[in-house]
């Protein structure tokens, strides 16, 4: 391997920048604190030379050497041929409601984490080419996040398990059912003592109905639950505080004061998506209130909550039970000594605020810290006002360390699991993957071939929630049935079917299942599939009542140096069954941006004590395992701890996730699955990690792209932001005096960066809808990414707890545009109606409009990088119609989803009327849980967009070099508490 | 000692006026070949496996456009009829012959029928029939006397200057509502004026109409 362009010694150089620095300060990286030469070239040239290096090894020279046959072929063949003949293949039937070239749209849900997330997918003649939130559904509420985007990929992920396959070989359904028969007789003698079977938490009623008919019909059997990322502790915690199981519901949108304990209740809570939509709602300045809620956290690595919080505290998470239990006693005033200022600013705080505060605690921690955040709760009267409890469904299942001691037992005759990957996830104690050995018949029912698959005797292809029956319920209880959008494309079976198998009812259809589970009639389903919502069905709050017990307060750690090890899902990849999905993969993660890649997160002060740069790989030492990774340093990480993500490393799956990453499964064991003790050692070793957050950088040391205030300053003086830089008031243009006058609609967009989240949703959401393809790690890493939205992170203050700003930056739309000037084609030209248009057939790649681009919004199609989604033939049904596939040579950029802003012009025009304010959404907005991305028209004087340019916080990035963006944004409010010191702003 | 020959004289002049004119040539080639129906297809019958002929069907039996594309008022894609369309008719009249064979042959076994793609624009274009029939532009504007052709044949070369000619002044083109499906349909002697008022009156905004984004996204 050739050595690698070294990265400059950051972690101590950005210390000591810092301290020299003055006024306000924003980086995107520690690069950029320290100012590193790297830095440099990479902000003065948008390509630099080095990036041809980087990488694979194949330089320039080589490159045009091995491309010059093909690219003169592709000259001959493009010039010369005529058009080929191709056809129309109507319908035999038309279906009564398809009009062709228009889409139709199907609730459905999204089952996650054992709970539904409602979506509306929009259909082409049969095929999904898109998922939106549904606005009915309680938990979505019209929203999306990553997950939901991306199950579309997931779908029509050409490395799908196709065919049923016993070991090696292929073979068929109805072989296995016979095989199946054979056991299942047997076992009906022992009353099936020798069944397991093994799930995940089953969103389904349906299913966990059949699953107990199952137990019924064979009363030994057993069934067992695994969860890679498990939400147990959150119950146990709540067994422990009020003798039973609940389940906790937020309501944000009442509070004021959140102090969040290691919890990412907006990213990772299956109610998450409501959190967000709440918690922005109470902090959106915008909309003429003058009010913001605050928010604390204490947590060991950067969550998307942590970014959100006014006041962070890095701390490590194994020290959280106890700081959860030195703020109660704080609260309750049996505190003698001054605590941390975080501790004591969080709980005068939420003293002041009785009944309109929350303590939330995260999943990881231990059920003990979860009876604390309970009491704290209780205490401070927020039972019945912004916590409510409803009854949790609970299952009668085992564990999966009780299902490896049957195996070990040699009691397990017949294996089955339904989806998941527990010889990946599983603790690695268990050895999970070497016992499922012992069962003497297995079979795993799965969406992709995995490692599960491959220590089961035998694979039965699953089919995609996008492609059977079932239903599922939300956190809140809401009822939605799962309709399919596309008849299983791989012969999948459902796992309502494969139940119905082992029961010997093989007739069945999951269709008929689940609409004989339901019982309701026919008028009720019909609405039920209609809404994705079955009204009326949320569960009913309970009374909860506490036990007087409190729990012991946890010892302090007293070895606050030992390095721990923090195990976190992977914001993009999860557990690891999106490992394979090309759209996840290539996400630049929050706050870190990396892509392609789990390094393990350390944080500055950690990097300059073991000599670490980003990229070097350590040898990380936990419960008695190893595992080689590289390192990120990653501003905001607690000093003692190393995040570590699982999910990636996937050593069996398609050809997108095999060998991508590092497996950290390996070092988690059944008694820490959330912390361990770590030790790190230097290998020496580096490794190349595509991380986007070093591409499209915008000088910032002179001028101010990213704008914030406090809210007392705001209070005070509105107008704040507006005079952190004066605006010329310039009316040169760029065009001919007249020539455009806009006198129709102006299309502009305003993102509220102080409800932004930065969860990356909106990414995912224009790379659907506008057909982006997916470049790999290697051209990202050469600053190639296709992304047309992209979310830069702006920190500030120290490098070991800064504060987060996250600014969505599309395409400005610029009324004075400095991309159109230049291009020798005219293949970038401005509209009437404002928008900078890219006409893909005649561009012929100078790059010029990109380098003029001061925002770096243009994306450059390099390669032919949609080669893989156009030449598939399950991916180019994936492709929405109403978007070109660019081609080789191509640049491209944010269109403002022109062909929405057509959809919903000709229907105007057709009828003789304007188009209605609402009645376009560009995909990024209509994704934002957080509603901080709004479109609309600036002639209409009514608009949401025109109020909001109308708000004192509206600024336009770089509007001072006169190009009048059209996308502008509102200034980042805060609200910290006074009594903690900020650093100086201004 | 002399290198060149007399007779070099006259080769260079030849090749001079011969590559000047062999330029010309080429030049004057590829744009013949750019205009000639063998690129265009203009005016070529594009051949079909059931030979369908729209002077029969449209001529003759005076059935209207949307009887089989059924979405050409409400959607982008004019529509193709299904095998249940053709059937609706061919149930009755012409069931045994054998040049419709492939059409019953499509409902027994569901398989749909191919057709050959007559107008078929690049994939960057974006074309939308719904707005144009709003807005007063007739079939036969673009289409041609499909009324007399036994087989379809394009009528015009689907170039952007072709749509531009219209997007640039579409009073030359525009027909009053009710004429949208009239294959006969002439532009009357003052269409100038009664062209500009139609476009006055469907609300056609011209100032946009050459935008890029109405037809490429």
């Amino acid at each position: 391997m050739k050595p690698l362009p070294a990265h400059s010694p950051l972690a101590q150089d950005a210390h000591e920048k810092l301290a020299g620095k003055r006024g306000p300060a924003y980086w995107r990286s520690l690069e950029e604190l320290a100012e590193t030469p790297r830095f440099k070239e990479m902000l003065h040239r948008e390509f630099p030379e080095s990036m041809w290096k980087t990488g694979d090894g194949v330089g320039r020279r080589e490159f045009l050497r091995l491309m010059g046959a093909s690219l003169a072929l592709a000259g001959v063949s493009a010039g010369c041929t005529r058009q080929p003949l191709r056809e129309i293949v109507p319908y035999v039937r038309q279906p009564e409601q398809i009009v062709t070239g228009r889409p139709l749209f199907f609730a459905s849900a999204m089952p996650f984490r054992g709970f539904a997330k409602g979506i509306v997918a929009t259909s082409w003649e049969g095929h999904p080419t898109k998922i939106e939130g549904n606005e009915e559904h309680p938990i979505s509420l019209g929203a999306t996040d990553i997950f939901m985007q991306a199950a579309l990929l997931d779908l029509y992920d050409p490395d799908r398990a196709r065919a049923v396959m016993e070991g090696p070989m292929v073979n068929t359904w109805p072989v296995f059912l016979n095989r199946l028969h054979g056991v299942m007789e047997s076992q009906k003698q022992k009353r099936g003592a020798g069944v397991r079977i093994l799930t995940e938490t089953p969103a389904s009623p349906t299913l966990v109905a059949q699953l107990q008919d199952a137990l019924k019909a064979f009363p030994e059997a057993r069934w067992h639950i695994f969860d890679a990322i498990s939400r147990d502790n959150v119950l146990a915690g709540a067994r422990l505080a009020f003798g039973k199981p609940l389940e906790t519901q937020y309501a944000i949108d009442k509070t004021k004061v959140i102090v969040a304990l290691d919890s990412d209740f907006l990213f990772t809570h299956p109610a998450a998506l409501k959190h967000v939509r709440q918690f922005s709602d109470g902090r959106r300045v915008s909309g003429g209130s003058n009010e913001m809620n605050r928010l604390y956290a204490a947590e060991s690595g950067p969550s998307i909550t942590g970014a959100m919080a006014e006041h962070r505290l890095p701390i490590r998470s194994s020290e959280i039970e106890a700081l959860a239990a030195r703020l109660l006693t704080r609260l309750q005033g049996n505190a003698n000594a001054k605590d941390e200022p975080w501790l004591e600013a969080a709980a005068s705080d939420l003293l002041a605020h009785r009944g309109s505060s929350l303590v939330v605690v995260g999943d990881d921690q231990a059920p003990e810290a979860h009876a604390l955040g309970h009491e704290i709760n209780e205490l401070l009267g927020n039972f019945g006002q912004t916590v409510t409890f409803t009854e949790a469904i609970v299952h009668e299942a085992g564990t999966l360390k009780d299902l490896a001691s049957d195996l070990d037992a040699g009691k397990v005759d017949a294996l089955f699991i339904l989806g998941g990957n527990p010889a990946f996830a599983a603790p690695a104690d268990l050895e999970f993957s070497a016992r499922v050995g012992k069962a003497r018949f297995s079979a795993h029912l799965t969406v992709d071939a995995n490692e599960t698959s491959a220590a089961c005797q035998w694979l039965i292809p699953e089919t995609h929630f996008l492609e059977s029956w079932s239903d599922a319920r939300a956190f809140d209880g809401t009822l939605s049935i799962i309709q399919p959008l596309i008849d299983p494309l791989y012969n999948g079976i459902s796992a309502h079917e494969f139940i119905a198998a082992l029961l010997d009812q093989t007739g069945q259809t999951s269709y008929d299942i689940v609409r004989a589970h339901w019982k309701g009639t026919e008028e009720e389903w019909r609405k039920a599939v209609h809404d994705g919502v079955a009204a009326r069905t949320q569960f009913p709050t309970v009374e909860a009542r506490r036990n007087r017990t409190t729990p012991s307060p946890p010892p302090v750690s007293t070895h606050q140096t030992a390095l721990e090890a923090v195990f976190k899902p992977d914001p993009a990849l999860w557990d690891g069954r999106y490992a394979n999905n090309g759209w996840l993969q290539e996400l630049g993660r929050p706050i870190t941006k990396v892509t392609w890649e789990n390094p393990a997160l350390i944080s500055p002060a950690l990097a300059k004590r073991l000599s670490l740069e980003n990229g070097d790989i350590v040898e990380a030492k936990a419960s008695g395992r190893t595992a080689r990774l590289p390192v990120w340093i990653t501003p905001g990480v607690a000093e003692n701890c190393v995040i570590l993500h699982t999910g990636n490393g996937r050593s069996r799956v398609g050809k997108v996730g095999t060998d991508m990453g590092t497996n950290v499964y390996p070092l988690r064991n059944e008694a820490n699955l959330h912390f361990a003790p770590i030790e790190l050692s230097k290998t020496g070793e580096r490794k190349l990690i595509a991380a986007t957050q070093l591409f499209h950088l915008i000088d910032n040391s002179e001028r101010q792209v990213l704008r914030e205030s406090i809210l007392s300053d705001f209070r005070k003086d509105p107008k704040v932001i507006q005079e952190q830089i004066q605006e010329p008031p310039c009316d040169e243009t760029l065009y001919n005096v007249g020539e455009f006058d806009y006198a129709g609609p102006r299309w502009a967009m305003s993102i509220d960066l102080t409800t932004c989240i930065g969860c990356n949703a909106c990414v995912l959401a224009c790379q659907a809808e506008n057909n982006i393809p997916v470049v790999g790690k290697e051209q990202v890493a050469k600053g190639r990414a296709m992304q047309w939205i992209r979310i830069d992170s702006y920190f500030r203050g120290s490098p070991a707890a800064p504060l987060v700003t996250h600014m969505p930056v599309p395409c400005m739309q610029c009324e004075n545009a400095p991309c159109e000037l230049v291009c020798p084609v005219e293949a970038t030209l401005h509209d009437h109606e404002g928008l900078n248009l890219q006409v893909y057939n005649r561009c012929v790649g100078t790059r010029f409009c990109s380098n003029n681009c001061p925002y770096k919004v243009r994306r450059f199609n390099f390669l032919f990088f949609a080669a893989a989604d156009y030449h598939t033939p399950s991916l180019k049904s994936m492709l929405n119609p109403e978007v070109t596939v660019r081609w080789r040579g191509v640049m491209e950029k944010c269109t403002y989803c022109i062909q929405r802003i057509q959809a919903a012009r000709i229907p105007a025009q057709e009828e003789n009327r304007a188009i209605r304010d609402g009645e376009i959404t560009p995909a990024c907005a209509q994704a934002c849980p957080a509603r901080a991305i709004v479109f609309g028209d600036l002639s209409d004087p009514k608009s949401r967009v025109s109020k909001l340019r109308r708000h004192p916080l509206n600024y336009g990035m770089l509007a001072e070099l006169n190009t009048r963006p059209r996308t502008t944004y509102l200034a980042k409010l805060r609200d910290p508490n006074p009594a903690l010191e900020e650093p100086v702003h201004g | 000692m002399q290198l060149f020959g007399k007779s070099s004289n006259a080769v260079a002049r030849v090749s001079l006026v011969g590559g000047i004119c062999g330029i010309f040539g080429l030049a004057w080639g590829a744009y013949a070949a750019y205009w000639a129906p063998w690129i265009t297809r203009v005016g070529v019958e594009i051949p079909q496996r059931v030979p369908f002929s729209h002077k029969h069907h449209v001529g003759d039996d005076g059935i209207d456009c949307r009887y089989c594309h059924t979405s050409v008022e409400k959607s982008g894609f004019a529509g193709m009829p299904s095998t249940e369309i053709c059937m609706s008719c061919h149930s009755q009249l012409w069931t045994q012959a054998p040049m419709l064979e492939p059409v019953r042959e499509s409902l027994a076994t569901g398989q749909p029928l191919h057709w050959n793609r007559v107008h078929d624009l690049p994939d960057f274009v974006f074309f939308d029939h719904g707005i144009h029939v709003a807005k007063g532009i007739g079939c036969s504007t673009c289409h041609g006397r499909v009324d007399e052709m036994p087989l379809v044949a394009k009528r015009a070369p689907l170039y952007m200057k072709w749509c531009l000619d219209c997007h640039s002044d579409p009073a030359k083109f525009i027909r009053p509502r009710a004429k949208i499906f009239d294959m006969s349909w002439h532009p009357p002697l003052d269409q100038a004026t009664e062209g500009a008022r139609l476009v006055k009156q469907n609300h056609i905004e011209t100032l946009t109409l050459q935008d890029c984004s109405n037809c490429h996204r």
